[in-house]
């Protein structure tokens, strides 16, 4: 068990190193600098190439490559040429709201999946099944944005149930007050985002309920005498749920893209959100250092989800 | 009287059909077996006969939506035909157990495989864990697991196929049921192992008085373990007698081409097997009426089958369908019988 951990730990290393470097070369590829920007008619191009070569963007790119991973050790994710303030204290407030919103919504997700997934596979092809595939195919088919945009018109502009943008009102005061008010915006996104990330994993728990409902094991389970409810939750339940587990990794990856478009649609202040304004002001540093956060937190969704497997299947830890 | 007091399982008319597109299909046809204690009962026909729907009948693991039982399986004083689900639960496991083909497949892979055999422990006897735990370790020893303790915390792709088989068949004795059906047990593991997997159920027979029912294509294994014998042939029995019987005297045109088609250990020449034609219909196709072997051999008239053939006791204990054994003959040795 522990070893399975800190083998899969070990295998991190190297691939950080490897995404750090793709993602610092692509920002180099990207067109433009910084300071292309700041060109007009009017600026001096003396002044730009002496900033350029003050930033240290002429060097070359393993020494500006070093000169990053050196900084970022020390919690230096460099300046926001745009902004004028350094990326880390820009991103960490983003991130913070990124993660609360993510973290409703995973669990808002498998709370509303699970049972769903668990009603399908049990009355398989009966109307309950039926029911919950035809809600899996809207929610599937129709694009997020769309969802979101409907339902921001009918709950929060028709109905007034919610509020319509940002993360907490700037009337909040003290602790339950801030975090009510923080709840209140994240709620209405949370859910119509974990509606959308529900479907793939209700297909994956029906479709292992399914599966697992006709191996033998389950047979040798009856024929044992074991009561019918239990050989539903310990034997096939738990034997459903290993996709689900496996696909924590890619959930988590999904989350990170998604958080663009509901962010972007609710104004919420994510990292999805400076991740597209930081695209259209080319705000490189910024862009990079996401870039690079996004890669991180994709390589740790996989690690957790690693982990859990190994931890519910005994056949994939290591000896 | 005596006899009747040992008989373990008595099964009388049993009719089990599938439902195929709205219909349903008699997989297992008018089955009249009884099991008696200390005695292995095998039943063999070709894939496809019929063989596991019984045992799926007996145990009470079908579909109930898509299937349909109807007869009598008597157990005691107890019908297990539409038995309550919950008292079935109470008799599974507990007075009879069920061994599977596949032992490769029959454990739960999530599960230690001590568990899963202390789990049957738990719900038909009071031990505690500590007694469930010791009560595994006899099983395995019993079973000959060669290392008992630490077998207990393994799981099943830890093991080799014929020692999941020995976690399957611990299992199936864990509570010394009375009845132990076996589902071609040894069919998906090789020779040596087969023939220390059949020598052990020999040895839990012995040692439990319990009734067998073992069910198999190979008519070696046949005759190395059984003591009584039905042969199944599309959803029906057409013979039935103990072993001696069958193997030195058989009647009936199937249980003759199933022998035939044997390979002989001191059979030089296999070239002159016999082939049985054709194969065994699917449950949509078969025939529902007249001979349903008559199609496979096809140069025996039709004057000699029965129009709706029924069991004869040609002697004591042992019956054959249909009368066209009196006129049956291989092909081959037509003109030398004809
Ligand atoms: N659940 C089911 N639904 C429909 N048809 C079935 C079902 N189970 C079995 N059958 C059919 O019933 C017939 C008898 O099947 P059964 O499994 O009892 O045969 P068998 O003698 O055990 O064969 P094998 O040696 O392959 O295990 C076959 O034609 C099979 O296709
Ligand atoms: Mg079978």
């Amino acid at each position: 068990m522990w070893k399975t951990v800190l083998r899969r730990f070990l295998i991190m290393i190297p691939q950080l190193i490897i995404l750090s470097m793709l993602v610092f070369l692509l920002a180099k590829m990207m067109p433009g600098d910084p300071f292309t920007g700041m060109i007009n008619p009017n600026s001096d191009a003396k002044e730009i190439a002496r900033l350029r070569q003050v930033y240290g963007l002429n060097d070359h790119w393993w020494v500006q490559y070093c000169r990053w991973v050196g900084n970022m050790f020390h919690g230096d994710l460099g300046q926001s040429y745009i902004q004028h303030v350094p990326v880390a204290s820009l991103i960490w407030d983003r991130a913070v709201n990124t993660f609360w919103l993510s973290l409703l919504t995973v669990l808002l997700t498998y709370a509303i999946a699970i049972p769903m997934g668990i009603t399908a596979g049990r009355h398989q092809d009966e109307w309950q099944d039926q029911a919950i595939q035809v809600f899996n195919y809207i929610t599937f088919a129709v694009p997020g944005f769309v969802f979101y945009i409907l339902g921001i018109w009918l709950f929060s502009f028709t109905l007034g149930w919610f509020p319509i943008s940002g993360s907490v009102s700037a009337s909040a005061s003290g602790f339950w007050g801030v975090l009510g008010s923080r709840l209140y915006h994240m709620i209405l996104p949370a859910i119509l985002y974990a509606l959308i990330t529900t479907t793939t994993i209700v297909q994956y728990l029906r479709t292992g309920i399914v599966d697992n409902k006709v191996e033998d094991y389950v047979r040798t389970a009856r024929s044992k005498g074991v009561p019918e409810n239990v050989v539903f939750n310990k034997h096939i339940l738990r034997n459903s749920v290993l996709p689900i587990v496996a696909f924590l990794g890619n959930t988590i990856t999904g989350l990170l893209s998604g958080s663009m478009i509901i962010e972007s649609v609710f104004s919420y202040p994510g990292m999805g959100k400076l991740f597209l304004d930081s695209i259209s002001q080319r705000d490189y540093t910024t862009l990079t250092a996401l870039i690079l956060l996004f890669g991180i937190l994709t390589l740790l969704g996989n690690l957790i989800s690693d982990i859990l497997l190994s931890i519910v299947d005994p056949r994939i830890r290591v000896k | 009287m005596d006899r009747q007091k040992d008989v373990l399982l008595d099964i009388q008319h049993l009719h089990t059909g599938y439902r195929l597109g709205g219909k349903f299909y008699d997989a297992a046809d008018d089955i009249n077996l009884t099991l008696k204690k200390d005695e292995i009962l095998a039943i063999v026909g070709e894939s496809g006969c019929g063989k596991s729907t019984i045992a799926a009948s007996i145990i009470g693991l079908y579909d109930h939506k898509n299937t349909k039982v109807t007869g009598d399986i008597l157990y005691n004083e107890l019908n297990l035909v539409g038995l309550n689900e919950n008292l079935f639960d109470k008799i599974r496991g507990n007075n009879i157990g069920m061994i599977f083909q596949d032992p490769l497949s029959s454990l739960n892979p999530l599960m230690r495989v001590g568990d899963q055999v202390a789990e049957t422990l738990y719900y038909h006897t009071d031990m505690n864990e500590e007694q469930r735990h010791a009560r595994v370790i006899e099983l395995f020893n019993q079973v000959g697991m060669p290392k008992p303790e630490e077998t207990y915390a393994m799981y099943p792709h830890e093991l080799s196929g014929g020692l999941r088989q020995r976690v399957v068949i611990a299992i199936a004795i864990a509570c010394k049921p009375e009845i132990i059906i076996a589902d071609e047990p040894t069919t998906a593991l090789d020779v040596t192992i087969q023939a220390q997997i059949l020598d052990l159920l020999e040895d839990i027979q012995r040692q439990s008085h319990s009734g067998i029912i073992l069910i198999t294509h190979d008519l070696g294994v046949v005759a190395e373990t059984a003591d009584e014998v039905a042969v199944m042939y599309a959803g029906q029995i057409v013979e039935k007698a103990d072993v001696k019987t069958i193997f030195e005297h058989p009647l009936h045109p199937y249980t003759r081409s199933l022998l035939n088609s044997m390979p002989q250990a001191d059979d030089e020449d296999a070239a002159d097997l016999h082939v049985i034609q054709g194969t065994v219909p699917s449950l949509k196709n078969m025939p529902r009426t007249g001979d349903r072997f008559a199609a496979r051999i096809p140069w025996i008239p039709a004057s000699a089958h029965e129009a709706e053939p029924v069991m004869h006791e040609v002697e004591p204990n042992h019956f054959v369908r249909c009368t066209c054994y009196k006129e049956f003959h291989f092909k081959n040795e037509e003109g030398v019988q004809a």
